[in-house]
């Protein structure tokens, strides 16, 4: 259960640009969304993901179309990974018509119906059951597809946790729970909240698969969530994989960081993932200085384009707010 | 009578239940049960008695004591493409999932812009009158139903116990079936040829044309007995069976009030910020000047539900309260004659 040594996993150049693309696809989203927090075009509640790309970029590899996502408030990196549209995205931010979600989700709660991406949810451990009822789906429709679920290691402190692990690992359920762990539960640090810290031994007792890994080594990411989610698809049972990792950015928009010290914070961005496997690409001949400015002016560019799509998308009418309360396919509700 | 006879059987309302789950989980191999001792144990109730045998380990589903985990799985799994029927023990437990219920079941339309619904089906018995005190008497019909996104029905019927359920299944939002734990031994009469049952509208057990006494779930049979004493006055009470809290069809109980002048809600949750506030206030928008005489209420008295017999009772709405309420104001008396 300990973690992999970094810089085991080899790549090829494709594969390594595509996996250091997304991670920067998402980072250059998360930078710009902090930019437009500052200008008020973004407002509530924004939890970025920078630090942790490799999580969500690394488990994303090896999942099918067919598979279930269940996630966090801080997903914006889980949605662009799985295929989600920046332009749909940056609108649902805006809180424009266009939006995933028509604008009454936002940042914490995305929802992709084609993707199956399932949320975005707010309640620290509320998505774990909702995993498991997904995998539950799968299992009692004697299909092939998984559920995923990502969480942050505060989440295990919660009931929700606790009782999610035991009734996946009773009823032998397809989920993979993916905890990243970036040591802070909003600034509390894993030690100061929770009696056990070793959280893949925690999941471990409750007859599971599990193991730990470097969450800033995307290849090692990638390498366990293929063995695990392999080994959920094919035997039908849960799995549990902590990824070690950081987040460089402020819990939330309005967050002074009290809790850690600039130092750490330092230290963590030279272990950074897009910084280290960039520089490993380098080393191994696999990628040149061009290749990384065209990655950077690339993810820009799809940035600025994702902007300028949310800018000119309107809000919907106010007459629609109480649509969707209930489904519009059958009864209507008060 | 002959004809009705023959097309009613006499059964409890328990089996009312049984016989809408065994149809449905028949009809549809999407359906399945979960729920804290529904198998083996046969449910806490009885309702499930005989389901294990008879579906299998797969659709009838024990849990473990994890009212979020079970709550939540069971919102996940209709998302997935099941049918999926909750059974909280008692409503006493639902506490434990509430934020599955309120932050996800009810949540997720709107949320997601329409994207996906929950067609999720939980059942869970709820009310006093047992002696089983404070933790395990809840009346939150009420406040379950004060949230957007969720429907709320109290079957207080046999062919509601058994139809409501199929209706539910059908519906792509979630739905919460509240039984009444005093209503599980009732004797009644089931038509032979149930089907989905209505779970939009309020119905008129009784016509009268003097005062509307408004209510649900057990205290039905309360109000109904009390509509009788009060016809032995003189007095015909019409009674509304709301059967749904959410939506509250208050277009049934206003045209009603319209008719009769006079209101009485009963309802054994609680007086203050209730159920009964609720559909009072609505009276006072939609049928004010149609009123002879100030609605009043009878509900739960504001206090723990305690242990003792004739403390118990004495929460609880009585008929002699309901009786009284509506002498007091045809004789056009001033004050409340409401428990609380």
């Amino acid at each position: 259960m300990s973690a992999q040594p970094a810089g085991q996993h080899a790549v090829t150049r494709e594969h390594g640009l595509h996996l250091l693309r997304e991670m920067l696809r998402i980072r250059c989203f998360e930078d710009r969304c902090a930019e437009l927090y500052g200008a008020g075009k973004i407002r509530g509640f924004l939890h970025l993901y920078n630090g942790q790309e490799a999580v969500a970029v690394g488990v994303m590899q090896s999942l099918r179309s067919t598979d279930a996502i269940a996630g966090t408030y801080r997903e914006h990196g889980h949605a662009i990974a799985r295929g989600i549209a920046p332009r749909r995205l940056m609108a649902e931010l805006f809180g424009k018509e266009t939006g995933c979600c028509r604008g009454r989700g936002g940042s914490m709660h995305i929802f992709d119906a084609t993707t199956r991406f399932y949320g975005g949810s707010a309640i620290v451990g509320g998505c774990l059951p909702l995993a498991v009822g997904l995998a539950l789906a799968e299992k009692l429709q004697g299909r092939d597809g998984i559920a995923v679920c990502f969480f942050g290691e505060g989440a295990a402190a919660e009931g929700e946790f606790h009782e999610s692990m035991n009734l996946a690992a009773l009823w032998s359920l397809p989920v993979l729970f993916v905890c990243e762990n970036n040591l802070y539960a909003m600034g509390t640090a894993l030690a100061r909240s929770q009696a056990a810290t070793d959280l893949a031994a925690r999941a471990a007792n409750y007859r599971m698969r599990a193991q730990a890994v470097d969450g800033m080594d995307v290849l090692a990411v990638e390498a366990a969530a293929r063995e695990l989610v392999a080994f959920v698809r094919t035997e039908r049972a849960p799995a549990f994989l902590e990824a070690r990792t950081y987040r460089l950015r402020a819990h939330s928009m309005y967050d002074p960081q009290l809790y850690r010290s600039k130092a750490e914070v330092r230290e963590w961005e030279e272990r950074g993932p897009l910084v280290t496997f960039a520089r490993r690409m380098e080393a191994q001949g696999l990628m040149s200085e061009d290749d990384l400015t065209a990655l950077r002016e690339e993810a820009n560019a799809e940035v600025d384009d994702a902007v300028r799509f949310a800018e000119q998308s309107s809000f919907e009418p106010v007459a629609d707010l109480q649509r969707f309360t209930y489904a519009e396919v059958a009864h209507g509700g008060d | 009578m002959a004809a009705i006879e023959a097309n009613t059987r006499r059964i409890t309302y328990r089996d009312a239940v049984r016989e809408g789950l065994r149809d449905a989980l028949r009809r549809d191999p999407a359906v399945f049960l979960m729920g804290e001792d529904i198998g083996k144990y046969g449910g806490c109730f009885a309702v499930t008695k005989g389901f294990l045998e008879e579906f299998g380990e797969a659709r009838i589903r024990d849990t473990p004591l994890s009212e979020s985990a079970f709550v939540g799985a069971g919102i996940g799994a209709a998302l997935g493409g099941m049918r999926p029927i909750v059974e909280i023990m008692t409503v006493n437990f639902s506490l434990l999932a509430l934020d599955q219920i309120m932050n996800t079941a009810a949540t997720l339309s709107h949320m997601s812009g329409g994207q996906f619904n929950v067609p999720l089906v939980i059942r869970m018995a709820s009310g006093a009158g047992r002696q089983v005190a404070a933790q395990h008497s809840h009346s939150l019909e009420g406040w379950y139903s004060h949230i957007p996104g969720l429907r709320i029905v109290t079957p207080a019927t046999l062919d509601d116990a058994a139809g409501m359920l199929a209706t539910a299944l059908a519906c792509p939002d979630p739905v919460i079936i509240f039984e009444h734990m005093a209503l599980y031994n009732m004797e009644g009469e089931l038509t032979a040829a149930f089907g989905p049952a209505d779970i939009d509208h309020a119905v008129i057990r009784r016509a009268g044309r003097d005062v509307t006494l408004i209510t649900y779930g057990a205290s039905l049979y309360k109000c109904l007995t009390a509509a009788e004493r009060l016809a032995a006055h003189g007095i015909e009470a019409e009674v509304i069976d709301l059967r749904s809290l959410r939506p509250l069809d208050e277009r049934t109980f206003i045209d009603s009030v319209s008719r009769t002048h006079r209101a009485v809600i009963v309802d054994e949750g609680w007086r203050s910020v209730g159920l009964a506030a609720e559909i009072g206030m609505r009276i006072m928008e939609g049928a004010f000047y149609e009123l002879d005489a100030p609605v009043q209420r009878v509900c739960g008295v504001e206090v723990p539900m305690p242990y003792a017999s004739h403390l118990e009772q004495a929460a609880l709405p009585q008929v002699e309260q309901i009786v009284a309420a509506v002498t007091g104001m045809m004789a056009g008396a001033a004050g409340g004659a409401g428990a609380g």
